[in-house]
């Protein structure tokens, strides 16, 4: 069994309600960090925790927190990013939903740390449930005197808010998320500046995803040496995966950072292996902005060495052979998926949530979608491969924000790693079109035509 | 601070953009720019037409930028060194958008009122392919009925946003924006209002391309049939120095005075806009000067058409010749002048 950080306590009976949170050790870190530690102590701790953004982008989040300004004079703010959209991960939702008052506790400690006395929670409008359950939560946790003024009579106020998004996967890019707080259009914002010097409404903010808050406490509760001691390399504590597809047991599962991809797809603690035992043919691991990964790279990376959940496995010798561990959105697909119909169904998603402020995006998605459309459901011509390869590389690292790479990545990916599958279905339209295709018989079983094809 | 563009050096000052020090250079190193809009606060960055690579970032850090930069949001650097018409990363992201921005742009120049003063027309005669690779249907929208002053023709419109921040800016109760997202994104009234601010006319000056346009002109002339003059007139409400098109002795428009970059220098009124179309409304300065490649310069003042004979029918050409008649314009000669100097010479 590995260690357990975020859902140890998840099997604790009524662990959602305060009391009971509060009689398994709840709310320690805030009584720790503002009676013994010090703001500044705090930072120090999560430096040294080595913890990563868990939103997907990963960047050190004692470092982004080492960054706000506090020399401005201007009030600080600490939003909570829980506007988790992004298809295959859902994580967060696991989290908020059964033990809320972790991510309170973790609001509460950053919040102290950061010097915010008005933070948010922004949660995307799809988990209306989960809003409820964290309005209660806080309002259990204001009765308890964990928020509002004068906190454990340190003199140390904060008010904490839950705001309901609309809906939109854009909003969970941080700067958008800021604009629709401020109730504007979600629109990502240019950077520079970034949100630590210019965030909500023009003040110091640091945003960060609920997982990332939810380590907080532990942080704080043990040390940060402790929690850099879990985990391998640069990838330091346990990290919420969120399986899905072609598994025995897909869920939520917490793992230490470094464990083989091999033990978390086939043992009984976590995804059990392959439904029906059917060979695996690919996965994503990191969400279906990320890369997609073929059979022959999963257990093993480009280099020979076995393949780890961490961040720097995960994309081993960069974007060419490896992908990311994301945002731990892990999707596996076996051998009857088809890759050309995944992929325009991804493309499809992010063309309806393209925000439209720049080009290449806006007018990108939509041509990527449409042509893929065409491919998938027959009608594709031998050009359109390189044409689908030649719009993804116009997009990618043209735009505003990284929603366009997000849609530019998962058709490189599948184009670099399937090329032959896309080829098949531009050159045998009719067997597309009667979907005869990887729904009964996997692809391996159809590759001879393109072989005798080309010979 | 030192600059320094496609090899050649500029001093700026502090809080300069990349496209601003372009732009004192001039030329060819002039980045394109569909969204950016000196004049209006918040705008560029949205359409990455003006992106343009940075070779080194600084003196204090030489490193360069690894993604290609939009000049009109990024600020300059003392020892900083840009790469932008010389570069062929910069040229075919140039390229890339252009397409992108033509995938839906209906090609209706034949019929569209802003053909001549188009600076996506503009954009794709340098950045363009003579053949698109998008065969698919181009998105559509519903026409909408925005006002009596204004037409709104959504199909063509690339989000460049500049109206919305002119509405912001510069009306009073604003009651357009952009609905929507995606490449679904319009721009339209909330909720089926009319646009009637004071200053509202002035969104379609800033549309860079034919989404906004003047209904009191619309289908009268194409503007390269048309003479433009600067004038002015008393006006209490703006500073009333506007450019008036003629055709003969008519006034078909009037717009704000544009510079090279065909930014307005005053934001006009609606009145002068609209209402004053009178040779008597207004004090004509003389003619406004054009870049030497401009369509509108077709029918500049600097030479004299030569001649064409057509073998047809007289009546057929009834019409041109009395078009012929107006453009002649007999009340101005040839030997105008521009601040002193004569223009054809």
């Amino acid at each position: 069994m590995s260690k357990k950080i975020l859902l140890d306590k998840i099997n604790v009976p009524g662990i959602k309600s305060y009391e009971v949170y509060r009689q398994n050790g709840g709310y320690a870190s805030v009584e720790k960090a503002i009676n013994d530690m010090g703001a500044d102590n705090v930072v120090e701790e999560v430096k040294k925790s080595g913890l990563r953004g868990r939103g997907g982008a990963g960047f050190p989040a004692g470092l982004k927190w080492s960054f706000i300004d506090k020399k401005s004079g201007k009030p600080r703010h600490l939003v909570c990013n829980a506007d988790e959209s992004e298809p295959g991960t859902f994580k967060d939702r696991y989290l908020m939903e059964y033990i809320p008052h972790l991510l309170i506790e973790g609001m509460i400690t950053s919040s102290f740390a950061l010097g915010a006395h008005l933070s948010y929670i922004y949660i995307r409008g799809e988990y209306m449930w989960v809003y409820k359950i964290l309005e209660r939560a806080i309002a259990e946790a204001k009765a308890a005197g964990w928020l509002g003024k004068n906190i454990l009579g340190s003199g140390y106020d904060l008010e904490l808010y839950v705001h309901c998004g609309a809906g939109a996967y854009i909003c969970g890019e941080e700067t958008a998320l800021l604009e629709s707080l401020e109730g504007k259009r979600g629109n990502p914002r240019i950077k520079p500046p970034f949100p630590a010097v210019s965030g909500l409404w023009q003040n110091p903010t640091v945003v960060n995803n609920v997982e990332t808050i939810a380590s907080v406490p532990w942080i704080i509760n043990n040390s940060g040496d402790d929690y850099a001691k879990i985990g391998i390399g640069r990838s330091t504590g346990t990290k919420l995966i969120s399986a899905s597809g072609h598994i025995k047991k897909p869920g939520v599962y917490e793992i230490e950072l470094g464990v083989s991809v091999y033990e978390f797809m086939n043992s009984d603690e976590y995804c059990g292996g392959m439904i029906d035992d059917r060979p695996l043919k690919a996965l994503v691991p990191g969400g279906s902005s990320v890369p997609i990964i073929p059979h022959n790279l999963i257990y093993k990376t480009a280099a020979g060495e076995d393949r780890l959940m961490s961040y720097e496995s995960l994309s081993d010798g960069g974007f060419e052979t490896g992908s990311m561990l994301g945002s731990g959105g892990f999707i596996v697909y076996n051998d009857t998926a088809c890759i050309v119909r995944n992929t325009w169904n991804f493309a499809r998603f992010y063309h309806h949530e393209s925000c439209g402020q720049c080009s290449p995006c806006r007018e990108g998605t939509g041509w990527l979608e449409k042509v893929l459309n065409r491919i998938e459901n027959g009608y594709g011509r031998e050009e359109d491969i390189d044409l689908l390869w030649d719009i993804q590389r116009k997009i990618e690292g043209n735009t505003i924000c990284p929603l366009g790479d997000a849609a530019a990545w998962p058709v490189a990916a599948a184009i670099r790693h399937f090329r032959d599958e896309f080829e098949y279905h531009v050159r045998f339209p009719e067997k597309v079109k009667n979907r005869a295709h990887f729904v009964d018989e996997p692809f391996e079983k159809v590759r001879h035509l393109l072989q005798k094809q080309t010979v | 601070m030192k600059v320094t563009i496609d090899g050649q050096t500029i001093e700026v000052e502090p809080g300069t953009t990349i496209l601003q020090a372009a732009r004192m250079i001039g030329g060819e190193v002039v980045p394109p720019a569909m969204c950016y809009y000196s004049k209006l606060e918040g705008s560029g960055g949205k359409c990455r037409c003006c992106l343009v690579e940075v070779a080194k970032g600084s003196e204090a850090d030489p490193r360069p930028m690894p993604k290609l930069m939009a000049s009109c949001v990024t600020g300059c650097q003392d020892g900083m060194e840009v790469n932008s018409a010389a570069s062929e990363r910069v040229t075919d992201a140039r390229k890339s958008v252009t397409e992108f921005l033509l995938i839906n742009h209906p090609l209706d120049c034949p019929v569209c009122d802003q053909a001549g003063e188009c600076d996506l027309q503009n954009l794709s005669f340098k950045h363009g392919k003579s053949q698109s690779r998008f065969i698919e249907e181009k998105r559509t929208f519903e026409p909408e009925d925005i006002g009596d002053k204004i037409q709104l023709h959504m199909n063509r419109c690339i989000l460049c946003y500049r109206c919305v921040m002119v509405a912001d800016q510069l009306t009073d109760n604003r009651v357009h924006g952009v609905m929507d997202r995606g490449d679904h994104s319009n721009i339209s009234t909330c909720i089926s209002k009319a646009i009637d601010n004071e200053f509202s006319g002035n969104m379609i000056d800033v549309c860079p391309v034919g989404a906004l346009t003047d209904k009191t002109f619309r289908f009268k002339s194409r503007v390269w049939f048309n003479k433009p003059y600067n004038a002015h007139r008393d006006c209490p409400t703006c500073s009333g120095k506007t450019t008036v098109w003629m055709f003969g002795e008519e006034i078909q428009r009037v717009t704000g005075r544009k510079d090279e970059f065909h930014e307005v220098a005053d934001f006009i009124c609606n009145g002068c806009r609209f209402d004053h179309k009178e040779l008597s409304d207004w004090t004509i300065e003389g003619p406004r000067e054009f870049e030497k490649f401009s369509v509108i310069n077709q029918n500049n003042y600097t030479q004299k058409l030569d001649t064409v004979n057509i073998n047809t029918e007289k009546n057929i050409l009834l019409g041109r010749d009395q078009d012929r008649i107006k453009l002649s314009m007999p009340m101005v000669g040839y030997n105008e002048t521009v601040e002193g100097k004569e223009l054809d010479k």
